[in-house]
């Protein structure tokens, strides 16, 4: 019999995935990527450490900012867009944890190099979804990032802690605050992927991808609470998923956004994660079905 | 003579070939430009919205919008020529020795130290220089038409400003110069340009903003006379400027420490660098 006469029926037909298969292979993934990403500890817990130092700098500034409004300390310190001296200390601090869960560094042009170099056809033909094997390991990698940079992170809150005045939030408050953390890490996901999709369309994203990367960093609230922007600027902003990435959960945390409105605040953070997990799915679908791969 | 002409020559090479280069792939070369450009703009806005709800930066030290954004061009000017010139290089030097490519850099019958500063010239980060001096003339024309306090530099203080700027970069370049010789002896030094980026922020912006508290004080005073950072962009920036605080008594001493750390940081940057070139093992290949 020759080859030519195989036909598909004479094969044994694949067993259907169970659950228990799926979570295998995703173990598995995570597991590899946990593992590849704690090779170099010490040069990471160091580099984590060092990514603090900017912050005195911005300490210094914001005193000497205040201190040339009305007084930076006291009983009656100046607010900058409700912010007092101190709070705004905490709140990049706390930007910084926010960062640590929603910056997605190389995940876009990951993606779009991976479509240009043909690399996606793997996932056409391993019946592994591309958008979950890059969110798995983007999980162990910051599951990994958060088990060595835990310790250079409290040892700066701890050395901080006189700069957070109203001490640890309620504990409901608290809640929202871990979950604005994990939907910004997913926004953060989604958003980036969705972007990466874009190298269906176009070969070349990088410029793209700076000028979104440069609104993202300055419309993130990472430079600034995004408060201190004039009223005309903030409505927009306010509109924009940016802020989930870094003001939205420090603002959370420091008490900026008032407890009745948190709820209705994370319902809206919940819709836009929606929106970008519908359209990262559309784009992959479309973006899949203009792509041609040669070679092998 | 002869020899300083020489060297001339080599380097009008070495900027022409980077050139060369960089124009080979236009494209990106403008899209390098273009996003330094935007990093500008978003810096820029970030200090336009600090100044809607402040008069100046520090109580009494006469940092006023106008005033500050020269300090940031200063900057800018400082950092866009250290980055065209020298950043490039230093980054390359650490590579070579780890991989040994250094050995051909010995052999070349120049200077060694001149033949790594200069080799690489990156020409899209002059785009902010430009940057720069459209700030600069921005805040001159404001401060030169405001109705409150106008002022207009000297000629004398102009000329001190080039002088000082020029100085500013030297003692950047020998900062740089004595971080990346350090990679001979730590094999790898990969987040070089990581620990510059937080060195030289403790440059950007006015000095007198540390001098307070336990924190502030060593701070000050260790960017100040031991790695002088804080002299590169404050005294060509007071000196044209002219803050209330440059106007204070003692304020002068800085002008001329900054002078003398010049001179220092240079011989300083060379022997260190011939030092670590003396430990340079090579690769094997």
């Amino acid at each position: 019999m020759s080859a030519a006469s195989v036909s598909p029926q004479q094969y044994p037909p694949l067993p259907t995935p169970t659950f228990g298969h799926r979570f295998a292979v995703w173990w598995m993934i995570l597991k590899t990527s946990l593992g590849e990403r704690l090779v170099y500890r010490g040069d990471f817990a160091l580099g984590t450490l060092m990514r603090f130092l900017p912050i005195i700098t911005q300490i210094f500034l914001w005193y000497a900012v205040f201190d040339s409004i009305g007084a930076a300390e006291g009983d009656n310190p100046t607010e900058i867009g409700g912010f007092r001296f101190r709070d705004m200390v905490a709140y990049y601090l706390l930007t910084m944890i926010a960062r640590a869960f929603s910056s997605m560094p190389g995940l876009a042009s990951g993606i779009a190099q991976q479509i240009r170099e043909g690399e996606v056809k793997r996932f056409l033909i391993q019946p592994i979804d591309l958008i979950g094997f890059l969110l798995l390991t983007r999980v162990a990698h910051k599951l990994a990032y958060y088990a060595i940079a835990v310790a250079p992170f409290a040892f700066v809150f701890f050395l901080a802690r006189d700069y957070f005045v109203d001490g640890w939030p309620s504990l409901p408050v608290f809640i929202a605050f871990c979950g604005s953390l994990v939907m910004g890490f997913l926004i953060g996901f989604f958003l980036e992927a969705t972007i990466g999709m874009i190298g269906f369309w176009f070969l070349e994203v990088s410029s793209l991808l700076f000028v979104i990367m440069l609104f993202s960093f300055f419309l993130s609230g990472h430079m600034f609470p995004l408060t201190m922007l004039p009223e005309s600027v903030l409505s927009v902003v306010n509109f924009l998923p940016f802020k989930y990435l870094a003001y939205f959960p420090a603002a959370i945390f420091l008490g900026k956004i008032p407890e009745e409105e948190l709820a209705t605040e994370m319902w809206i953070e919940a819709a836009w994660l929606t929106f970008f997990i519908v359209l990262c799915r559309f784009a992959y679908v479309r973006g899949l079905k203009r792509y041609s791969g040669f070679g092998g | 003579m002869d020899e300083l002409r020489r060297y001339g020559r080599v380097f009008l090479t070495f900027a022409r070939n980077s050139l060369v280069r960089d124009m080979t792939f236009r494209m990106n070369f403008v899209l390098q430009c273009v996003s330094s450009l935007g990093w500008t703009a978003m810096n820029v806005g970030f200090y336009l919205i600090i100044f809607e709800h402040t008069g100046s930066i520090g109580e009494g030290t006469g940092w006023d919008r106008d005033r500050f954004f020269l300090f940031i061009a200063t900057t800018w000017f400082i950092n866009s020529l250290v980055q065209t010139f020298f950043m490039p290089n230093a980054q390359e030097f650490s590579e070579m020795i780890r991989t040994g490519g250094l050995d051909f850099a010995l052999l070349k019958p120049i200077d060694t130290q001149f033949l790594i500063s200069f080799y690489k010239v990156d020409w899209s980060q002059l785009s902010n220089f430009f940057a720069g001096g459209l700030i600069a003339i921005v805040s001159l024309w404001n401060l030169a038409h405001r109705e409150v306090d106008p002022m207009v530099p000297s000629a004398l203080s102009v000329v001190l400003y080039l002088v000082f700027l020029v100085c500013g970069v030297l003692i950047m370049y020998s900062v740089m110069i004595m971080l990346s010789a350090t990679s001979v002896w730590l094999g790898r030094n990969q987040s070089l340009y990581n620990f510059w980026f937080y060195i030289t922020n403790f440059s950007r912006y006015p000095m007198e903003i540390y001098d307070r508290g336990y924190l502030g004080k060593p701070l000050f005073g260790l960017f100040t006379f031991v790695v002088p950072i804080l002299l590169v962009v404050n005294v060509p920036a007071r000196i044209l400027a002219a803050p209330l605080v440059a106007r204070q008594g003692g304020a002068n001493l800085y002008v001329v420490w900054a002078a003398v750390t010049t001179v220092i940081g240079l011989f300083a940057s060379r022997w260190l660098f011939r030092k670590s070139l003396l430990s340079y093992r090579s690769a094997s290949s």
